[in-house]
């Protein structure tokens, strides 16, 4: 049984079908990308998987199960999502952004304990942000902020990390240093990794799967030889590539013919 | 915070148009504990059955008020936000001027039960008028609905105002601008018990509120149940804030003013948020209301005009310092 088992689903939003008749699967240990065109469905299926919509026909299991049977913590405790950006009108320091990704894992009404202030430490510690554990976080330039709620994501200690444009705001450094990051989690605690991005040479380097949506269906789904070939792109994107191979890794790598 | 508002206590029983120096104040508590008699029986009855219960009234509906500013601004995601500002004062004003007009006050708890279903009926009618808006606007148009459906209260009490004698004016004025003067010792009773429960229900879900500050759609990412929770908060919330309201009269910007501040101070947690805020609130109000008492001696203001005094300016600082 894979991971994340979409079947069939049909989602529509104010009368435009958004999925149609999608199915999917994503195998636990995989880095999944989602690639496609705006519109074409890629953050509707990120809430989908994330139990924040639910199918209006078809379903969506993880482990077998379907999400609407989820409860929010138990959700909240198998998923995590990295935002794109996520602005609160009060301050906040840091530590307290991350440490909110214990939630879930919390007995209810209780305060974090050692373990949990532990865990967070290791998360901030792994997206290199422990030197800003006091600072204000609306005070912290768009890429520290993103890499805080990265850190506040893995303190939620998922299965699943769901990732929406998160490289969209870091610079070459950073973002270099957040997928090798990706990469090691993947390989060393066999989490699950689905990002949502524009960057078509980003996917074909990182995933080992690529689902290429095209106005709610998925166009095609495979591996990044598979999926990026300059018919795809030319097909659901309507432009001239070139696709040649990366001389380092062999991946697809994509040229832009203007 | 709670030394404040005990020493603000102490100077607020031995202010008044009668003095009692603060040292005989402290005998006086003291005796009370040891059963002595060291101050004259005037003494006692003014500090303990005219003050005592006016300041712990006071203490209560300052920490209410301020209770349900911490918890709407939370809600709303917006500093601006107060039971003030949202209509529910107006509404549950409304409720308790029928009620006077139409003879409830003979009836225990009367009026107070007319200006609760006001505040309730309120809180409905902004979240309908708001309603069917989705989104970042939701916030602001919770706001806006707030002051159309204030206005529209302004209006009726306006109108019911025209209609009634010059007696039963005074007395509803001096409800308008907040009357800590009236309120029975079974009232006191009353919306003592609905702060603490309310306290209590409310201080467990700071952590739920922290994350729902952040956003609905974090704070579900995260395992909150927001709907669930949303419901609940804000029923209770009114709930504390209309009995406050019902039994003191309308007391504007303590809401707005007591929260900001102690998140200046205190950081935004609401686990440490909200008992700050009820107990800075409750001193807050027994300062004003003590200034309110002797600042006119031997004739008193309502202490709404000392908090709106104090609080108009400070809301235009906060906008001030936002648009900045």
């Amino acid at each position: 049984m894979s991971l994340v088992c979409g079947t069939n689903i049909n989602f529509s939003y104010t009368g435009r079908l958004i999925l149609d008749d999608f199915s999917f699967a994503v195998e636990e240990g995989e880095m999944t990308a989602i690639i496609g065109p705006n519109g074409s469905g890629k953050t509707t299926l990120l809430k989908i998987i994330n139990g924040l919509l639910f199918p209006a026909e078809g379903s969506l299991t993880i482990d077998g199960r379907d999400t609407s049977n989820w409860s929010r913590r138990e959700l909240a405790r198998a998923v995590a999502v990295v935002p794109q950006e996520n602005l609160s009108v009060f301050p906040f320091y840091t530590e307290e952004i991350v440490l909110m990704g214990r939630f879930p894992h919390l007995r209810t009404y209780s305060f974090e304990d050692k373990k949990d202030y532990s865990t967070v430490r290791k998360a901030m510690e792994k997206t290199d942000i422990l030197s800003l554990a006091n600072r204000r976080y609306d005070e912290l330039s768009a890429g520290e902020r993103q890499r805080v709620l990265i850190a506040r994501a893995l303190a939620q200690e998922p299965k699943i990390l769901l990732l929406d444009e998160s490289t969209a705001f870091l610079d070459l450094a950073h973002q270099v240093q957040f997928l090798a990051l990706l990469r090691q989690l993947n390989k060393e605690q066999k989490l699950t990794v689905i990002f949502v991005t524009h960057d078509i040479n980003l996917a074909a380097q990182n995933a080992d799967r690529i689902i290429l949506l095209y106005c709610g269906k998925n166009y095609a789904i495979g591996s990044p030889a598979e999926v990026i070939t300059a018919k795809n792109i030319k097909e659901v994107y309507d432009v001239d590539v070139l696709v040649d191979q990366n001389p380092q890794s062999g991946s697809p790598r994509m040229t832009l013919l203007a | 915070m709670l030394v404040v508002f005990l020493a603000l206590g102490i100077i607020a029983l031995a202010t008044g148009s009668v003095h009692i120096g603060p040292e005989r104040v402290f005998q006086a508590l003291l005796d009370a504990v040891t059963g002595e008699h060291s101050l004259s029986s005037r003494e006692y009855s003014i500090i303990f059955s005219v003050r005592l219960p006016r300041i712990l009234f006071a203490g209560i509906v300052g920490a209410s008020l301020s209770l349900g500013g911490v918890i709407f601004q939370a809600l709303l995601r917006n500093p601006l936000a107060d039971p003030y500002i949202l209509g529910i004062s107006g509404g549950s004003a409304l409720g308790a001027i029928i009620g006077i007009l139409i003879g409830a006050g003979s009836f225990y708890l009367g009026v107070p039960l007319l200006a609760f279903l006001g505040a309730l009926a309120t809180v409905f009618l902004v979240f309908a008028v708001s309603g069917g808006t989705r989104g970042p606007l939701l916030d602001n148009s919770l706001l806006l609905s707030g002051v159309v459906v204030n206005a529209f209260f302004s209006a009726a009490i306006l109108f019911f105002l025209s209609t009634v004698n010059s007696m039963e004016l005074h007395s509803i004025t001096f409800w308008l601008m907040g009357d800590l003067s009236r309120a029975s010792a079974r009232e006191i009773g009353a919306a003592a018990f609905f702060l603490i429960a309310g306290f209590i229900f409310l201080y467990r879900q700071a952590l739920k509120l922290n994350l729902i500050v952040q956003g609905e759609e974090t704070a579900r990412q995260l395992g909150v149940n927001v709907e669930f929770t949303r419901q609940w908060v804000l029923i209770i919330t009114s709930l504390v804030t209309a009995v406050a309201v019902s039994l003191a009269g309308i007391i504007g910007f303590v809401g707005i003013m007591v929260p900001h501040m102690m998140r200046l101070i205190f950081g935004s947690d609401h686990r440490l948020l909200i008992p700050t805020s009820v107990l800075f609130g409750a001193s807050f109000l027994v300062a004003a209301d003590t200034i309110a008492r002797v600042l006119l001696a031997p004739s008193e203001l309502p202490v709404g005009v000392i908090t709106a005094l104090c609080g108009a300016p400070y809301f235009i600082f906060l906008l001030k310092r936002k648009a900045a």
